[in-house]
């Protein structure tokens, strides 16, 4: 291997980029403005191209943590950072995602400087969470991250940031203290925060009596709700997703791209990460639950988002309803739906950062995100019209595109989890496509009749070279899934073994119990 | 009185002295003139006490008959008590001096009262607690109502007065309870008379002093007094009452907890686990509606006491050093809050009212990101330091068994982080333009950097803290 550290190295250069500029770089000209994003670029691009040393040199047939670094921290925690097949994928998405997120924010003329170090210390917070492995260092980026998104949408975002932002933050701080709170009881209940540690120990599935409540499944249903209220409010899962239309539409360009791209993967990760392997019988128990709530979920944020008057809501709800088969993948429970979640968020991370960026180019030209106020720019902009087709067809789920590949695998995972779920689920599919044609009809097809689209420019080359990437990458993995799933599927396959065989001891248990207190 | 007794008690006996000759000075020399001189003079006589008993060897002395105790528990609250107290009067120096408040009895009260705290601190016996107490109670009062021809000063310094006589009252009832049923005021004997099946009155005794002590750190139902007079008193003195005095306060209770009643944790914890929730949540939702910044810190301090208690209330060593750590933090975040507070001023005059700092960030950037970094801190956000202090808590309370109460406390700081974004929101997203002064004392933005630099970098290690305070705990809870 080429570093010990290499994965802190990539975690930690966006931020380094960050303190330079916070240090170094003075002044408000425009000689100034150009330093900070030059340097917010190079150093996104840096953290991205030692990301590729990762993946080059992650061995796909082994199943457990590489690139482990570990070192004392205090109160008995680690500084523990690792990848698997799981994280690593996500680790990609990110660094892949932050160049182009920097560059599609270049004619940003109000505060660059703070603009740019923010995005560079949300890019640390959030490969972070992706490669932390103790609990306490996740919590920590993983809250963390609020902080600069806070701002970001606060200080750059649209009319109604004020309500939007605290939204955000509160919602999601509320649900991520609970998540303290559990993760704490699992320090005292295990004795250590290494979460390759805790991913081995069994925590007790032994009913418990709580203020005269009877809890089946006892300390482990108690922690995985608390880590359920984290992660859904974060993914975001019906009915706590009512903060993300309103955090995407009021955010920035920028903003919007890294929340549905990269912010919102977080909650899919940390399913992933702890409930499935950590509490597989409070899972197993709740999958129904969760199962249902995403059917509801897929099929009522698609009827909402087809009523939507603005483009950036309309994708912020098709964005829940993407999430929605991302949850009933995981928690279907095996193979296929456990690839088919890993595979659908990180092909949304593309599809759906794409869209927010093609609003932000009709946007940044208008500055209104009214679906009414366009309609006829294939006149003017054949080019956009292009781009933007295929990403509407990937949101739909076209074969040949990435979106295909995860709805497909989610709903046969789903399928043989539960198959009424499914088939509600499959409408959600039909809808997709009715909300996203119908926005593309009414924006791009017809003819151009408003007058104030009449001397609309199409794509400039630097909005063409962000774009050029996330095609390639939507198109790459629609035809050749495989090279997503090979990375994933050795440890997607550790932790179903894991899985089921903690479900297979807990049903021996009880029958022992069932027989002893027979006899 | 053994003639090593003296010397145990050295570092009060220097600073009671220096400020018996500093009154000297100040009489009979120039009056006013020689104040800045004597607050330089006081604050650097505290930094080389706080080296002095930072340096001094491990180990446990007791003096006076067991009435004196100085183990690493004292020794770890007294280093902070004297930096804490050094750091508000070389901040409050400039702001004093410029409203003509800088007379020199200013920083000789403070001198008293920290002798006042360093007994307190100390403190093994029933008496020695009262007198410590005292000490501290008068010299603050005083301090309260230095801005003499100002109403809201002298309502702070006499609403203080009374509500503090009042609380010295249950403290002493509860004395006397528990020197009837216990029959001594050492610490070392009460403990060894409330084991096992307990007088009622012993109860009651405990039960009346905590209510006193809950007066002085303020925590809920206990805190009437503290927006009035956070607001009424000087802004340095407000500086001064949010750190240092609590830190005081805490170690006093913990010790009296542990010292004189760690026989009975079962009974004192329900006392204290309530104290805790209701101080949370009162701190947490009454600082909402506050427009004055002076207030809010109140409210916010109120609520930071909860946390605090939470540690001690899980009536183990960890909750101690949970507790320790808790206060540092807490005492750093506030030393830097307190010196941006300073710092508002709008044409030369101390601007209070939170509105005032809309869209402050662009006059100063760099003290607009300090007290960014500061408030995120205060509300407890990774990975900022304020995290780690109420992490430590938490971990105290669940692992004493009081999960409820870490559940309670996590809510508690979401609705607390909404006033602390409020104040980022106007310095950041603001609508209207900021007309504050942008120049302030050199001195003053040392402090705020300083303090929101700790914040950031103390994630790495917390400064070693962590294991200062663990063997702090361990001397107290054997």
């Amino acid at each position: 291997m080429l570093f010990d550290n290499l994965l802190s190295i990539v975690t930690f250069i966006p931020l380094i980029g960050a303190a330079i500029m916070a240090l170094f770089l003075r002044g408000d000209d425009e000689a100034a403005r150009a330093n900070a994003k030059w340097l917010a670029l190079a150093a996104t691009s840096a953290s991205f191209l030692a990301s590729l040393f990762l993946l080059t040199g992650f061995d796909t047939s082994n199943p457990d943590f590489q690139f482990v670094e570990e070192s004392e921290w205090i109160l008995g925690l680690t500084y523990k950072m690792g990848l698997d097949g799981i994280s690593i994928l996500f680790v990609m998405l990110t660094t892949f995602l932050m160049p182009l997120v920097i560059l599609s924010c270049w004619d940003v003329t109000h505060r660059v400087k703070e603009y740019m170090i923010a995005f560079l210390v949300l890019e640390t917070l959030m490969l972070g969470v992706f490669c932390a492995l103790d609990l306490v260092l996740f919590y920590l980026f993983f809250e963390g991250g609020l902080i600069p998104m806070f701002l970001i949408i606060g200080i750059w975002g649209g009319k109604e940031r004020i309500y939007a932002s605290f939204k955000f933050f509160l919602y999601t701080f509320f649900g991520s203290v609970l998540m303290l709170v559990a993760m704490i009881a699992m320090y005292v209940d295990a004795g250590t925060t290494d979460i390759v540690a805790l991913l081995r120990h069994n925590f007790s599935s032994e009913v418990l009596e709580v203020w005269g409540f009877t809890i089946i499944g006892g300390l482990q249903t108690l922690l995985w709700v608390a880590f359920f209220a984290s992660f859904a409010v974060k993914m975001p899962m019906w009915p706590v997703h009512t903060w993300l239309p309103d955090a995407h539409v009021q955010a920035p360009t920028a903003g919007s791209v890294v929340l549905a791209a990269i912010l919102l993967k977080m909650g899919g990760y940390g399913f992933l990460r702890f409930s499935l392997p950590m509490f597989p019988v409070a899972s197993d128990l709740l999958s129904d639950f969760v199962l249902w709530m995403s059917a509801i979920a897929i099929v009522y944020t698609s009827l909402v988002a087809l009523m939507q008057e603005d483009m950036k809501k309309l994708i912020a709800y098709s964005s829940v309803a993407h999430m929605g088969f991302v949850t009933a993948g995981i928690f279907a429970a095996n193979q296929q739906g456990l690839d088919g979640a890993i595979f659908q968020m990180i092909s949304h991370g593309f599809i759906s950062g794409a869209l927010f960026l093609c609003v932000g180019v009709i946007y940044d030209r208008m500055h209104t995100r009214d679906i009414d106020a366009y309609g006829g720019l294939v006149n003017r902009m054949p080019a956009y019209a292009l781009v933007f087709m295929l990403f509407t067809m990937a949101n739909v789920g076209l074969p040949g595109t990435s979106g295909f590949v995860g709805e497909f695998l989610t709903l046969m995972g789903m399928f043989q989890a539960n198959t009424w779920v499914a088939a509600v689920a499959t409408t959600g599919v039909i809808l997709s496509a009715a909300y996203a044609l119908w926005l593309y009809r009414r924006v791009v097809m017809g003819d151009l009749i408003k007058e104030s689209l009449k001397s609309i420019s199409d794509m400039t080359t630097r909005e063409r070279w962000i774009f050029a990437p996330l095609i390639v990458m939507t198109i790459l993995l629609g035809v050749y899934p495989a090279l997503v799933t090979d990375i994933i599927s050795p440890s997607v396959a550790n932790l179903l073994g894991g899985y089921e065989t903690a479900l297979a001891d807990h049903a021996a248990q009880s029958m022992v119990a069932a027989n002893g207190g027979g006899n | 009185m053994q003639p090593g007794d003296l010397s145990v008690i050295l570092p009060e006996i220097v600073l009671s002295l220096f400020a018996m000759a500093g009154l000297m000075v100040g009489a009979y020399g120039g009056k006013d003139k020689t104040a800045p001189m004597l607050v330089w003079a006081t604050s650097a006589l505290m930094v080389a006490l706080a080296a002095w008993i930072g340096v001094q060897s491990a180990g446990s002395e007791i003096a006076f008959g067991g009435m004196f105790i100085d183990d690493g528990f004292a020794r770890f609250a007294k280093v902070t008590i004297l930096l804490a107290t050094a750091a508000v009067l070389l901040m409050s120096e400039g702001y004093m001096q410029r409203r003509g408040l800088l007379r020199f009895e200013y920083p000789l009260l403070i001198a008293l009262a920290t002798v006042g705290m360093m007994m307190m601190v100390s403190a093994g016996d029933l008496i020695a607690l009262y007198m410590g107490l005292e000490l501290q109670s008068l010299a603050l009062y005083v301090v309260a109502s230095l801005r003499r021809d100002s109403v809201k000063s002298t309502e702070a310094g006499l609403k203080y007065f009374v509500l503090g006589a009042l609380s010295s009252g249950l403290l002493l009832y509860g004395a006397s309870l528990t020197y009837g049923f216990a029959g001594t005021t050492l610490f070392s004997g009460i403990i060894e008379a409330a084991q096992g099946d307990l007088p009622l009155g012993l109860l009651f005794g405990l039960a009346f002093i905590s209510a006193g002590l809950a007066f002085k750190v303020s925590a809920a139902p206990f805190h009437m007094w503290t927006p009035d007079v956070y607001e009424g008193a000087p802004t340095p003195i407000t500086a001064f009452f949010a750190t240092a005095p609590k830190m005081a306060a805490m170690g006093l209770f913990a010790r009296v907890l542990h010292d004189a009643f760690g026989g009975m944790v079962g009974d004192w914890q329900q006392i204290l686990a309530f104290l805790s929730v209701a101080s949370m949540y009162l701190g947490a939702i009454a600082a909402i509606g506050q427009t004055n910044i002076k207030r809010l810190m109140a409210y916010s301090s109120i609520s930071h006491m909860g946390f605090a208690l939470m540690g001690l209330a899980s009536g183990t060593a960890f909750g101690v050093q949970a507790m320790l750590v808790y206060m540092a933090i807490y005492i750093t975040m506030n030393i830097g809050t307190f010196a941006f507070i300073l710092s508002m001023e709008k044409d030369g005059a101390p601007v209070v009212e939170i509105s005032a700092l809309s869209q402050y960030s662009r006059c100063n950037p760099l003290k607009a990101l300090a007290m960014l970094i500061l408030l995120f801190s205060l509300a407890g956000v990774p990975p900022l330091v304020g995290f780690f202090g109420k992490y430590y808590v938490l971990l105290a309370a669940v692992e004493a068994g009081l999960g409820w109460l870490a559940v309670a406390g996590v809510i508690a700081s979401v609705i607390g982080a909404f006033y602390y974004l409020r104040i980022v929101y106007l310095m950041y997203f603001g609508s209207e333009d900021s007309e504050m002064d942008t120049g302030s004392a050199p001195i003053l933005s040392g402090f705020l950097v300083v303090s929101a630099a700790i914040m950031v970098l103390g994630v790495i290690n917390l400064f070693g803290v962590e294991a200062v305070a663990e063997a702090a705990a361990a001397t107290l809870v054997k």
